[in-house]
C-alpha cells in the first residue's frame, strides 16, 4: 500500500525539479506554522501546537535523509531553523522506531491516514511526504497526547462541572458553549481508554453519552463499542479524530467566560484537552443561536475555521468565444466552423451577451490545460446549439416531465447509473462487476470492426465513419466485463467514446464505446473506489474511495496527476466544477470539501450534514453546489462566499441523486425513498440575502422554506431513484433498479 | 462461525463467555475464565466493527438491506476469513427453539435425488433490462401517488395518523403489496399475518367495517378456498391456514354478517361452487369444507350433505388409487375426507340437539322421558361392537335416499330427517362415523369446561335430590362409552383411560362409570346449550338425541316412529351381548387397510351379534 503511495511522488520528483517543490512545501509547512501559532495565539499557552508542526517537519527532513536527498534537507533545515533540534529528534526518531513496532498492524492503516489539519492546505506532493512522516510519528506522537494521566475518577467531575457551568450561563452563551460538550466527552472518554481505566470509561460514557445532540448518535455508537487500548490502535475514526483538532465557533464573548471560569476552577484536564485537541476559532460579535450552530455543525471535525474559506474561488464558467453566439443555427454552425470557440460547456443565448464581458469571477481561460476541441466536438456542440433553442423554460408553473427508467431483473444488483449529455446511451454498474450500456435511442450499438477488416475498407469514402463499424454487433446493449468487485460509478466523458467505471476492486477503468473494450485499469486506491466522475472537457477525471483521498487523473497517464487529501472518512462522491478547475468531494466525515485542480488545495470545507454526503450537484452557472446526504436532506452551499444558503428537508431516506436543470431554475433530487422531489433553485438562491455581515462571519440564518420550495413529489413505483439527468430539452429522466420487496 | 453468530447482533448485543468457551472447546482448547472474557470482549468489538464497515458497502451499492456479501467484504478488507455458506439471496429465517432458549437459522435439508430428477428445469434469471414506465407529463401527470397515505386517512388527527403509519408499518413490514392477497399467495407467513389482521380489524369493537366487510370476506375466502401457490410445496401446512380462515370467515360472519345483505348465501353459494367443481384441486374442496363447517351445521346441512354423494365418487377414485404419484393427492384427498367426516358429525349432532330441544319445548313438563327415552347400547366396553350390524338396516334406506340427495339443490333444500341422513351418511362413511359419536372428544374443539366441572361435582349433588333421575341416566352414560373400542382405528382414543376399560366392563349399567366418559358424553351435548347455567338442565334431557346421534341410528330405526308420536313414548334400546369377538376381528383387518373410510360395498354381516334386547329404561 504505501509502495504504491510512493509511486506518484517519486514520478513527479522526478519530473519536477526537486528543490523548487521541496522548498514550496516547506515555505508552506513553516507559513503554516506561523498561521497556526497565530490563530492559536488566542489560547496563550499554544506551545503544543506549535512543537506538533516541529515534529512534522523533523519527520520530513527523517523522511529526505532516508531518500538521500541531502540537498533538499539542508534547504529545509536553514529555512525552518531546526538545527538545533536535530539531536534530540534522533532520539526521538527512535522513540517513533517503537511505536512503529507496537502498531505494526496499526502501521497499514495510518498509511493511509493523509494530514494533519494544519497541513490541509497544501499543494499534493506535500501531504504525501508528510505521510511517510506520520507513519512514523502518528502513533506515538498522537497517542502520547493523552499519555498524561488524570486522576481517571475525577473526571466525571471535570466533566459535569463545566456541564453545570454551561448551563448556568446566560442563554445567548449556552448554545455556544454546549459545542465544547462533544469533543471533550469524546476526547475524555477515549482519554480513559488510552489510559486503560476501563471501568472509568464505562461509567463516563454511561452518565453523559445521553447528552449528546443526536446527530452525534453514530459516532456514539462506534465510541461505545470502543473499551480497550488495543482497539484504540485499528480504528482509523478515532485515530483521525484525535490527529485533526476538532473546530469550534466562539464568539469572544462566550471564550473568555468559559477562560475565566476554567481558570478559577484551575480545571485543568478540561484546559489541556481544549488547548491540544480544539481549535477555537473566536470571532467577535453576537454569539449565534442554538439553530445557527446547529445547521452548521454534525460532521467528524467540527465545524470548517473561517480562513479555510476564505481562499478566492473561481467559480464563474470560462468565457463563451469572442463572437457572440448568434441563435440563429447557421450562423451557429459557422462561428463553429471557424473553429474560434475554444470550449463553453454551458449556458446559453440569455447569457450569450454577458459572455462577452469576461466574468470577473471566471478562472483564467488556461489556467488549467484543457483539450482541444476535435470536430466531432464541435459538430456535438452545435447539435447542443440546437437542442438547447428548444429547450423548454422550466419554473414553478413550469415544471419539467419525467421519465423512469427502470432496470428489471437486477435483482437488487444496480449501484449506479449514468447518461450521457445527449441522453442516447445508459449505462448502468452492477453488483456483480459487469457495466452494461444500452442505447436509448432507437439507434444500435456496434463495435468497430477488427483490424484486419479494417484493412479492408476504403479509407477516402466519405461514409467512412459508418464503414468502420461492424453491423453484425449492433445490438441494443452490450455488456463490459473486466471488474472483480462491484461497480460503484460509472461516468460518460463528455465525448461519448469513453466510459469510466470504478469498482470495489480498487480500481478505475476506461472503456472504450467503439470497441467496448477495457483500454486502462487506473491503480492508486487501492482500496474500494467509491465514485469516479469525467470531467465536463474530457480528458480528466477524478476519483474518490476508501482510502479517503480523492485522485485527479488524466486518461493519458496511469499515475494521478493530483491526490486530494483530507477528508478524515471515505470519499463517498465526487464532481467536477462546470469550469473543471475545481472538484467538489463529499465524504462520510460529513463535510464537503472543494479542490483546487491546479494546485490540489483545499479552498472550501463545507459542513452541516449530519450523515455521510452521497450526492453532489453543481448549479449550472458554477455558483452554487447541492449536497444530499444519507440523513434526507438537501443542503446549498454558496461557493464564492463558502456559506451554506438553503436546506431542503423531505426525503426520508438517502439522497443518491441530484441535478439541476440546465437553466438552474430547478433542483431534483432522487433518493431511497423511492421518490423524485422538485425543488426551487431560483428562490431558494434568491431568498437568501448575503450581506456583508453573514459573509463575514459566515453566521447566516437559513428560512425554514423547505415546504415552500418543494415543487413536487413524485413517486416510483417501489424503485430508489439512482440517477438523474436532464436532457438538453429540460426533460427529467430518472433512473433506478426495481426491487420488488 | 463466530461472525455467522454475530452477523445478527444488535447494538449493544454481547458474546457470552459461555459461548466463547464452547467454542475454544469445540477447537480443543481450554480457556480460563478470565481469557475468555477479554476474547469475549475483543469479539463484540471485532464484530460490531466489521458490521459497521460492511453497512458501508450496503450504503454504496445503493441497497436498504446489509447482505452477507457485504459483511464478507468487510471481513476480507480487514484481512479476515469470511463466511461461506450463507450465500443465498432469499432471506434465512432465524428461528427459536422452543423449547430452551435456542435460536438457529434454518436450514432445510435438500433432497438432492428429487432436485436432480426434477422434471421441471428452473428458468435462468431473466435478462435485466431497462424500461421506460412512469411518466410525469409537465409534472403534473399522476398525481395521487402510490403509497402515499389514502384520501380517506389524511383527515385523521396528527396523532391518528401516526397510529395509522405504525400500523400500516407493523402490519404490511416493508410490503406495501400485501394489501393485495393475491401478490402473497407464495408465502404463507405473510398470508398469516393478513389473517390476523383481519382479525383484529374484526374484533375491533370501536371500529365500523361498514362496506370492508364484503372486502375482508372476499380475502378471507381467497385463503380459504384458492389453490394458493403455497400449498405446491407439500411442506407448507396452508391447511392450517385455511382452517383458520375458515374460522375466521364465520367469525366475521357472526359479528358483521348484518352490515352485508346477503352474505351469507354469497358465500354458501361460491363454496358451493367451489366444491361441485371436480376440477379444483383437494385443497380447495377442503377450504370449502372447513369453510361450511365454520360456518354452521346447518351449512353443511344445506350444501355440504346434499353434494356428498355426487361429490363422493371423486373422492372415492383419489384415494382408491394407491399409484405412487397419487400419494400427494390422496393425502389431499385424506384431508378432505377427515374435514367432511367432522363436519357432518357435527351436523348430526346438532341436528339431533335441535330436534331434542324442539322436541323439549312440547315435552318440557316431562324430563324424565326425555332422558330415558334414549337409546343406547349396553355392551361391555372391553369389547369392540361390531358395527356392522348397526350398519344393517341403514342400508336399505340409504339406497333410496342416495337418489333424492344428489340432485338436491340447496335453494330448493327441504330437510332431511335426521335418521335419514345418518343412513345416507353412514352409507359413505361406515363406522368410520359411527365411532364418532361414541368416542367423540370434544368436537369443534371446544370441549366446554364449564359444563364438564358441574357434572363432576354433580355426582355429589345428585344424591341429594335426583337421585332417582341420576340411576336411571348412569347407563345411558356408560353405553355411550363403551362403545370406543380401540380397535376401531379412531384417532381419537388416548382420552381413554385404559383404567376404564378394566372398570367398566363388570358393571356397566352401574354409576360408577368414569367421569371421563361423563365429560365426553357431555362434550358432545353441551355445545347446543349455549348458556352455560342452562346447560346443566338441559344436559341430561340433551342426553336423549346424543345417542341418537350415533349408535341410536340404530335404535331409532326401531323406535323411531314411537318418537315421532309421542315424545315421551317408549324407547326401544338394544344392547350387544359382550360376545362378539368374533365380529371384531374383520372389522379391524378392514380398518387396518383404510383407516378412517367406511364403504357402502363392505358386506355387512347381518345380526352376528344379534340378540337384541328390548330394553326399557324407565
Amino acid at each position: 500500500m504505501a509502495a504504491v503511495q510512493d509511486g506518484p511522488m517519486e514520478l513527479d520528483t522526478e519530473k519536477e525539479t526537486k528543490p523548487e517543490i521541496l522548498s514550496d512545501g516547506t515555505s508552506k509547512l513553516s507559513g503554516n506554522t506561523a498561521s497556526g501559532t497565530l490563530s492559536s495565539s488566542p489560547l496563550t499557552a499554544g506551545g503544543a501546537p506549535k512543537q506538533e508542526d516541529q515534529q512534522t517537519l523533523i519527520a520530513v527532513l527523517q523522511f529526505l535523509r532516508r531518500n538521500k536527498l541531502s540537498e533538499s534537507v539542508e534547504i529545509l533545515r536553514r529555512e525552518a531553523g531546526l538545527e538545533d533540534q536535530e539531536d534530540s529528534q534522533t532520539l526521538d526518531g527512535s522513540g517513533g522506531g517503537k511505536g512503529d513496532r507496537d502498531g505494526g498492524e496499526a502501521n497499514s492503516l495510518l498509511s493511509r491516514v493523509s494530514i494533519t489539519s494544519a497541513a490541509a492546505p497544501q499543494s499534493t506532493l506535500t501531504p504525501i511526504t508528510v505521510k511517510r512522516a506520520n507513519e512514523q510519528l502518528d502513533v506515538s506522537v498522537v497517542l502520547s497526547a493523552y499519555s498524561q494521566q488524570g486522576d481517571p475518577s475525577l473526571y466525571q467531575v471535570y466533566y459535569s462541572g463545566l456541564k453545570n457551568f454551561i448551563e448556568s450561563v446566560l442563554d445567548c452563551h449556552r448554545a455556544e458553549l454546549s459545542q465544547l460538550f462533544y469533543p471533550l466527552f469524546v476526547h475524555m472518554y477515549l482519554e480513559l481508554v488510552y489510559n486503560n481505566h476501563e471501568n472509568e470509561a464505562k461509567a463516563f460514557f454511561e452518565k453523559f453519552g445521553g447528552d449528546q445532540e443526536c446527530y452525534y448518535q453514530d459516532d456514539l455508537r462506534v465510541l461505545c463499542g470502543l473499551t480497550k487500548k488495543e482497539h484504540l490502535k485499528g480504528n482509523e475514526v478515532l485515530l483521525d479524530f484525535r490527529t485533526s483538532r476538532f473546530v469550534l465557533r466562539i464568539s469572544r464573548d462566550s471564550y473568555q467566560l468559559l477562560k475565566r471560569h476554567l481558570q478559577e476552577r484551575h480545571n485543568n484536564q478540561i484546559w489541556n484537552i481544549i488547548q491540544e485537541h480544539l481549535y477555537i476559532d473566536i470571532f467577535d460579535g453576537m454569539p449565534r443561536s442554538k439553530s445557527q450552530i446547529d445547521s452548521m455543525s454534525g460532521s467528524f471535525a467540527g465545524e470548517a475555521r473561517r480562513e479555510v474559506n476564505k481562499v478566492k474561488v473561481f467559480h464563474g464558467l470560462l468565457k463563451e468565444p469572442e463572437i457572440e453566439v448568434p441563435l440563429d443555427d447557421e450562423e451557429d454552425e459557422a462561428e463553429n466552423e471557424e473553429g474560434k470557440p475554444k470550449k463553453k460547456k454551458t449556458k446559453k443565448d440569455s447569457m450569450g451577451s454577458k459572455s462577452k464581458k469576461q466574468d470577473p469571477n471566471a478562472p483564467q481561460q488556461n489556467r488549467i490545460p484543457l483539450p482541444e476541441l476535435k470536430d466531432s466536438d464541435k459538430l456535438d456542440k452545435i447539435m447542443y446549439m440546437k437542442e438547447s433553442t428548444k429547450r423548454i423554460r422550466l419554473g414553478p408553473e413550469n415544471l419539467p416531465s419525467i421519465c423512469f427508467y427502470s432496470f428489471l431483473n437486477a435483482y437488487q444488483g444496480l449501484t449506479a447509473v449514468d447518461f450521457t449529455d445527449d441522453s442516447s446511451l445508459l449505462a448502468g454498474g452492477f453488483a456483480d462487476s459487469t457495466v452494461r450500456i444500452w442505447s436509448v435511442t432507437p439507434k444500435k450499438l456496434r463495435k468497430v470492426k477488427s483490424a484486419g477488416e479494417l484493412n479492408l475498407i476504403d479509407k477516402e469514402s466519405d461514409d467512412v465513419l459508418e464503414r468502420i463499424m461492424d453491423e453484425k454487433t449492433a445490438s441494443e446493449s452490450k455488456i463490459l466485463c473486466g471488474h472483480s468487485g462491484p461497480v460503484y460509478s460509472v461516468s460518460f466523458s463528455p465525448d461519448r467514446n469513453y466510459l469510466l467505471s470504478s469498482s470495489e476492486d480498487g480500481t478505475v477503468r476506461l472503456w472504450s464505446l467503439q470497441t467496448f473494450t477495457c483500454l486502462v485499469g487506473y491503480k492508486g486506491h487501492n482500496y474500494p473506489v467509491w465514485d469516479t466522475h469525467f470531467s465536463p472537457f474530457g480528458y480528466y477525471f477524478v476519483s474518490g474511495g476508501h482510502d479517503r483521498v480523492a485522485r485527479l487523473w488524466a486518461t493519458d497517464h496511469y499515475q494521478p496527476l493530483r491526490i486530494f487529501a483530507g477528508h478524515l472518512a471515505d470519499v463517498t462522491c465526487t464532481r467536477f466544477h462546470p469550469n473543471s478547475n475545481y472538484v467538489a468531494t463529499g465524504s462520510t466525515d460529513r463535510t464537503i470539501r472543494l479542490w483546487d485542480v491546479l494546485n490540489g488545495n483545499c479552498v472550501r470545507i463545507f459542513t452541516g450534514h449530519k450523515g455521510p454526503v452521497h450526492s453532489l450537484a453543481f448549479s449550472p452557472n458554477g455558483k452554487f453546489l447541492a449536497s444530499g446526504s444519507t440523513d434526507g436532506r438537501v443542503l446549498l452551499w454558496d461557493i464564492g462566499h463558502g456559506l451554506m444558503i438553503g436546506e431542503l428537508k423531505g426525503h426520508t431516506d438517502t439522497i443518491y441523486a441530484l441535478k439541476f436543470s440546465r437553466d438552474g431554475e430547478i433542483l431534483a433530487s432522487g433518493s431511497m425513498d423511492n421518490t423524485v422531489r422538485l425543488w426551487d433553485s431560483t428562490k431558494a438562491f434568491d431568498d437568501v440575502e448575503t450581506d456583508d455581515f453573514t459573509a463575514a462571519t459566515g453566521h447566516i440564518h437559513l428560512p425554514d422554506n423547505s415546504q415552500e420550495l418543494l415543487l413536487g413529489t413524485y413517486h416510483s413505483k417501489s424503485t430508489p431513484v439512482t440517477h438523474l439527468h436532464f436532457t438538453r430539452r429540460n426533460l427529467l429522466l430518472a433512473a433506478g433498479g426495481y426491487s420488488s420487496q | 462461525h463466530q461472525s455467522s453468530t454475530g452477523r445478527e447482533e444488535r447494538r449493544f448485543a454481547e458474546v457470552p463467555r459461555e459461548s466463547i468457551k464452547l467454542m475454544a472447546e469445540s477447537t480443543g482448547v481450554e480457556l480460563s475464565e478470565e481469557v475468555a472474557a477479554l476474547l469475549a470482549e475483543d469479539v463484540c468489538y471485532r464484530l460490531r466493527e466489521a458490521t459497521q464497515n460492511s453497512s458501508q458497502f450496503m450504503r454504496h451499492a445503493k441497497r436498504r438491506k446489509l447482505s452477507v456479501e457485504d459483511f464478507n467484504r468487510a471481513l476480507r478488507w480487514s484481512n479476515t476469513e469470511t463466511v461461506c455458506g450463507y450465500g443465498a439471496q432469499d432471506a434465512l429465517p432465524f428461528r427459536p427453539l422452543k423449547e430452551g432458549e435456542l435460536f438457529f437459522v434454518e436450514d432445510r435439508e435438500i433432497n438432492l435425488v428429487e432436485l436432480a430428477l426434477a422434471t421441471n428445469i428452473p428458468k435462468g434469471c431473466a435478462e435485466t433490462m431497462v424500461r421506460v414506465h412512469v411518466s410525469y407529463l409537465d409534472g403534473k401527470g399522476n398525481l395521487e401517488p402510490q403509497g402515499t397515505v389514502p384520501t380517506a386517512v389524511q383527515s385523521l388527527s396528527e396523532d391518528l395518523l401516526k397510529y395509522y403509519q405504525q400500523i400500516t408499518r407493523a402490519i404490511l413490514g416493508e410490503d406495501p403489496h400485501l394489501m393485495k392477497v393475491k401478490s402473497v399467495s407464495h408465502d404463507l407467513d405473510q398470508l398469516n399475518r393478513l389473517l390476523h389482521m383481519v382479525k383484529s380489524l374484526v374484533q375491533n369493537p370501536y371500529l365500523y367495517l361498514g362496506s370492508y366487510v364484503r372486502s375482508l370476506v372476499s380475502s378471507v375466502m381467497y385463503c380459504i378456498l384458492e389453490p394458493l401457490a403455497a400449498s405446491i410445496n407439500p411442506l407448507n401446512d396452508h391447511w392450517t391456514l385455511r382452517d383458520y380462515a375458515a374460522l375466521l370467515l364465520s367469525h366475521i360472519f357472526w359479528t358483521h354478517g348484518d352490515l352485508v345483505s346477503g352474505l351469507y348465501h354469497q358465500i354458501l353459494l361460491s363454496l358451493q361452487k367451489v366444491l361441485s367443481d371436480p376440477v379444483r384441486p383437494l385443497c380447495s374442496h377442503y377450504g370449502a369444507v372447513v369453510g361450511l363447517h365454520a360456518l354452521g351445521w346447518k351449512a353443511v346441512e344445506r350444501v355440504l350433505y346434499p353434494h356428498l354423494p355426487a361429490y363422493w365418487a371423486n373422492l372415492q377414485a383419489v384415494l382408491d388409487d394407491y399409484s405412487v404419484s397419487n400419494a400427494q393427492v390422496k393425502a389431499d384427498g385424506h384431508k378432505v375426507y377427515g374435514a367432511i367426516l367432522v363436519a357432518v358429525e357435527r351436523c348430526l349432532k346438532m341436528k339431533a340437539l335441535s330436534l331434542t330441544l324442539a322436541a323439549e319445548g312440547s315435552s318440557a313438563g316431562l324430563p324424565g322421558t326425555t332422558t330415558g327415552a334414549v337409546g343406547f347400547r349396553e355392551n361391555s366396553p372391553g369389547l369392540s361392537p361390531p358395527p356392522e350390524p348397526l350398519s344393517e338396516p341403514p342400508l336399505g334406506i340409504a339406497s333410496h335416499l342416495q337418489a333424492g340427495g344428489a340432485g338436491c339443490q340447496w335453494e330448493e333444500w327441504t330437510p332431511v330427517s335426521l335418521p335419514a341422513m345418518y343412513c345416507e351418511l353412514y352409507s359413505f362413511f361406515g363406522d368410520s362415523l359411527a365411532v364418532r359419536f361414541s368416542t367423540d372428544p370434544p368436537l369443534g374443539g371446544a370441549p366446554p369446561p364449564g359444563p364438564c366441572q358441574p357434572l363432576e361435582g354433580r355426582k355429589e349433588p345428585a344424591s341429594s335430590a335426583p337421585n332417582l333421575e341420576n340411576t336411571r341416566k348412569m347407563p345411558q352414560l356408560t353405553a355411550s362409552m363403551n362403545i370406543s373400542p380401540r380397535q376401531d382405528g379412531s384417532p381419537r382414543m388416548e382420552p381413554q383411560p385404559p383404567s376404564l376399560a378394566a372398570t367398566v366392563p363388570g358393571r356397566s349399567l352401574s354409576r360408577s362409570s368414569s367421569s371421563s366418559s361423563v365429560s365426553r358424553s357431555r362434550s358432545s351435548s353441551s355445545r347446543p346449550g349455549r348458556s352455560t347455567s342452562q346447560s346443566r338442565d338441559i344436559f341430561p334431557k340433551s342426553r336423549f338425541p346424543l345417542p341418537q346421534a350415533g349408535p341410536p341410528a340404530f335404535s331409532f330405526i326401531i323406535g323411531g316412529r314411537q318418537m315421532g308420536r309421542r315424545c315421551q313414548g317408549r324407547r326401544f334400546q338394544t344392547s350387544f351381548t359382550p360376545t362378539p369377538p368374533l365380529t371384531t376381528l374383520p372389522p379391524r383387518a378392514y380398518a387396518h387397510k383404510l383407516p378412517v373410510i367406511g364403504r357402502v360395498s363392505k358386506p355387512v354381516r347381518r345380526w352376528t351379534c344379534s340378540h337384541y334386547s328390548l330394553h326399557l329404561p324407565l
